[in-house]
């Protein structure tokens, strides 16, 4: 069929794979990995079949893979899962769930705050750190705090409302 | 597709949104026995193509038109509750499965209601109305004295009745769509026209949504593409051995310019993508930016397209009091999905089987197939939900990707596009430019109005598949910038108009459509060198547009409630000059392609005369679009369009140099941030006994005109080049 490809690669075996322990949504979980310093993203989505967390950019720049690293909000496709730690992870799927959900997501489900909904676990993980920290704040405060999470639907102005909402009713 | 899917029930049930009564893997089965035994019907004029009634009552709809988050999902299901008076929780969406929908076109131009719901609608009037005939029968009453509820049809007069379950369940209706089948009465509409919330928001902000960059199938393997360091670039030579270091590397595959690894793990296919060394031959055929709208003019023009003629416009213009020029452009963009493209390829035994968030699944089946040689019967695409496209972006081009890797190394691949393949290769929304003249006579009245319009030639269709291309395997010949002449011709009554379009040989990328695409660039054009005509003619810019819009009463109600909505003065009125920055608002109205939604706006403008930034403050948005289906989903995308498209025109601009596009990540690509985005006031005009019309993209139609015209009336200086960039802005304020 005209593929180029070899057999260079068949029944290699893989390098010594490193197990660690990684804290995550309450749970201390066993981690096997080939590379100490993949980012924390690829182990969430890929090891642990968490897939709050979203692949957008795998830069820092957009916020689609935001987790919670001790309550702070950070940017996993940058975090090197060495750099981790004994640090506790949360991700959306630990903020709540269908069966129990977090003050926040009911105030996105109210606000119907999401049209593809891409972005939406950066929106929530970014907010509920930042509602942590300011339990009542202004619009523009608001704004401001999720000045590096991007959205490409245009969906800011219902994400603004839920965060408000979500204050408010906290 | 279901398996992929979230389980509606479990989210309904836990945020108690609805009541939910039915089962989802009684459908399941019901689909796998269907497809086991004998093809499900997929044509367009059976009703069984479009929905089906189990025993229980449960009713399945399968949709050829798919969600793209914009939240037609909901939409469509509303329109089949509605017209069949079955619950809305008894119904599950299959959506884009080759096998199990009908191939009701792409999800593009915003007809998935105007054209894929009004397609089910009728079908469900069919099936009700051969329903109550059954109903009649069983229950010996006259078909017109018996009444339908949830489903469950009785006489008026009382007495026994009957289910769609007891009278269809589990078998196929063998109808044609009866186009004459009576359709229920809006006024007695109780679902169509209301906010029902949306089915997918729960999952998507629980993280238990499976878009198709999530999706899993047993024996997977992760696959990156390595594409040209320069876009025409021919591959010369690979080096394996620079990743065999590399843990779980499966396979490099290499054919044509086509190259890309396969890896047990993701992260070992994203560290062999960048550290395969291959060698690669020099190509330099972008043409220069900075010459860009110089070389659009060179390009060489393959045919016209004459868009509208009335009178003698050419002539009229030499006879006018006064003549105005002006021309206009519109840079490149890309779509920038929050998430870049991917697919799920199973090639095994000769058949093909694809994962893909592609707008137009049959349509993707038929090139996959026609890239590897195969039969469109062998080749199964399923839809799963993707990060929002907004058009033709690279989820059609993952697809081929996981394809042709999925066939060399025998097992399933997911192929994912890394934010540089994504911001770098997606077909782009190609240059426009648009010369006009027009001529006004001694009183200000238009006298003619002449446009010329440069832009790619094509239409619609389906873009080539990048693997395709760089494989040298068979694939679409020509470009397919969508029809993007549409709207370049005006609403207005003038004495001589005369639009052409200049359909170019060749553009510098691939083109594709994106949101409102042609619609958006001629609607800049035409409604911003309205708003000089007017200023030309001394008139107020609500005045002039309906001293044009006679005979349509529809666009002229619209702007009449835009000046209410807006709280309109005149121009100038929202004018106020504290420092540096000064106020202005713009008018503008668009009729979507002459011939259906209407939309009007007014744009509240800040610009700052000292750094050249445009702050939107506000827009305030009246639409028509006929009978709405679901209040709340027009507003969202009314909402989404509106900041969308600031994002567009204040800042979105595909940078390249002669071999490459450069702006391949949110740093050079740059999109509108929360502190920027205006504030939305919206009036729909509802219109129930009309027909539906589209709403995904024609209110971004208007956007770039109305922010030029606020910013003229703020500062005097015409932003005729899409994106008004602060650089640009002080540029027009320097030489004015």
């Amino acid at each position: 069929m005209g593929v180029q490809s070899s057999p260079f690669f068949k029944g290699k075996k893989d390098m010594p794979a490193k197990t660690t322990s990684l804290h995550v949504n309450g749970r201390v979980e066993r981690i096997t990995v080939d590379d100490p310093d993949m980012p924390l993203l690829y182990v969430l989505r890929d090891n642990l079949q968490l897939q709050g967390p979203r692949f957008g950019c795998g830069l820092g720049q957009c916020g689609a893979c935001t987790v919670h690293m001790d309550g702070k909000a950070v940017r996993s496709c940058i975090t090197p899962l060495s750099a981790v730690g004994k640090r506790k992870i949360v991700t959306l799927e630990g903020l709540g769930s269908l069966e129990k959900l977090a003050a926040i997501q009911k105030a996105f489900i109210a606000e119907q705050a999401a049209q593809c909904g891409f972005c939406i676990n950066g929106m929530i993980m970014e907010a509920a750190a930042f509602l942590a920290r300011n339990k009542s704040p202004s619009e523009a405060q608001i704004k401001q705090a999720l000045a590096g999470n991007l959205c490409r639907c245009g969906t800011h102005l219902r994400i603004v409302r839920a965060v408000k909402r979500a204050s408010v009713s906290a | 597709m279901l398996s992929g899917k979230p389980n509606r029930r479990e989210f309904l049930k836990a945020t108690g949104i609805l009541i939910v009564s039915f089962s989802l893997p009684s459908f399941l089965k019901t689909a796998e026995a269907q497809s086991a035994t004998s093809p499900k019907t997929v044509a367009l004029d059976e009703v069984d193509a479009y929905l089906a009634i189990d025993p229980s009552g449960h009713v399945t709809l399968y949709s050829g038109k798919v969600e793209l988050g914009t939240g037609v999902s909901i939409a469509l299901t509303q329109i089949l509750a509605e017209e069949l008076d079955v619950p809305l929780a008894s119904i599950t969406l299959i959506e884009g499965d080759t096998a199990l929908t009908p191939a009701q076109g792409k999800t593009w131009g915003s007809l998935t209601i105007q054209n894929g719901g009004v397609q089910i609608r009728q079908a469900a009037a069919t099936a009700r109305q051969a329903l109550l005939q059954e109903a009649a029968r069983k229950l010996g009453a006259p078909a017109a004295d018996l009444t339908v509820e949830q489903g469950t049809v009785r006489a008026r007069s009382g007495g026994k009745q009957v289910t769609y379950g007891e009278l269809i369940g589990g078998k196929n209706f063998s109808l044609k769509v009866d186009k004459q089948a009576l359709l229920k009465d809006p006024a007695k509409y109780k679902i169509v026209g209301q906010s029902i919330p949306r089915y997918d928001i729960p999952p998507k902000i629980t993280g238990q949504f499976t878009y198709i960059q999530d999706f899993k199938t047993p024996g997977m393997l992760h696959g990156r593409v390595v594409r040209p360091p320069a876009m025409g670039a021919s591959l010369q030579s690979v080096d394996e051995n620079s990743v065999k270091d590399i843990p779980g590397v499966v396979k490099v595959v290499r054919q044509g310019n086509f190259l890309g690894v396969v890896a047990e793990s993701e992260w070992g296919a994203i560290q062999a993508s960048r550290k395969l060394k291959a060698s690669w031959s020099a190509w330099d055929g972008l043409p220069e930016q900075s010459k860009m709208w110089e070389y659009v003019r060179a390009t060489k023009v393959n045919k016209d397209d004459v868009t509208s003629n009335v009178g003698n416009a050419e002539q009229a213009l030499q006879q006018a009091a006064k003549r105005i020029n002006a021309t206009y452009n519109f840079a490149i963009h890309s779509h920038a999905s929050m998430g870049p493209s991917a697919a799920v390829a199973d090639f095994k035994d000769g058949k093909l089987t694809c994962w893909s968030a592609s707008q137009a699944p049959h349509d993707l089946r038929a090139q996959l197939a026609a890239m590897l040689s195969m039969k469109d019967a062998d080749v199964h695409v399923l839809y799963v939900e993707g990060s929002g496209c907004y058009g033709r972006n690279g989820h059609e081009d993952a697809a081929g990707d996981a394809a042709l890797l999925s066939r060399a190394v025998g097992r399933p691949v997911r192929v994912q596009w890394m934010r540089d393949d994504e911001n770098g290769w997606d077909p782009k929304g190609p240059p426009t430019l648009m010369d006009l003249q027009a001529g006004l006579d001694a009183s200000g009245g238009v006298v003619a109005w002449y446009s010329q319009l440069y832009v790619p030639e094509g239409g619609g269709g389906n873009v080539k598949l990048l693997a395709a291309d760089l494989a040298g395997l068979p694939c679409e010949k020509g470009m397919f910038p969508g029809n993007i002449i549409n709207n370049s011709a005006i609403p207005y009554t003038f004495p001589n108009v005369r639009t052409v379009a200049h359909r170019l040989a060749e553009t510098p990328f691939r083109p594709s459509w994106i949101r409102a695409p042609g619609r958006m660039q001629n609607t800049f054009c035409n409604e911003a060198f309205l708003d000089e005509l007017a200023v030309a003619a001394g008139a107020d810019p609500f005045e002039f547009r309906l001293r044009y819009l006679s005979n349509d009463p529809r666009g002229t109600e619209l702007l009449k409630r835009l000046m209410t909505l807006s709280q309109w003065k005149g121009p100038g009125s929202g004018k106020s000059t504290g420092g540096d920055v000064v106020t202005g608002r713009g008018v503008t109205y668009v009729k979507y392609e002459l011939a259906r939604t209407y939309v009007g706006a007014v744009a509240d403008v800040e610009v700052n005369r000292k750094n050249g930034e445009i702050r939107v403050k506000r827009f305030a948005i009246v639409q028509d679009c006929g009978q709405i289906i679901n209040p709340d989903g027009v507003k969202n995308q009314i909402e989404g369009n509106i900041v969308q498209t600031v994002s567009r025109t204040l800042k979105e601009e595909v940078t390249f140099d002669r071999s490459h596009v450069t702006s391949l990540d949110w740093a050079s690509y740059t999109i509108l941030t929360f502190p920027e985005v205006p504030d939305v006031d919206i009036d729909l005009m509802d219109r129930p006994t009309e027909k539906p019309w589209g709403v995904g993209e024609p209110a971004a139609a208007v956007v770039p005109s109305a922010i030029a015209n606020a910013v003229f009336d703020a500062v005097g200086v015409r932003m005729r080049s899409v994106p008004f960039t602060p650089a640009r802005v002080r540029a027009a304020l320097q030489s004015a």
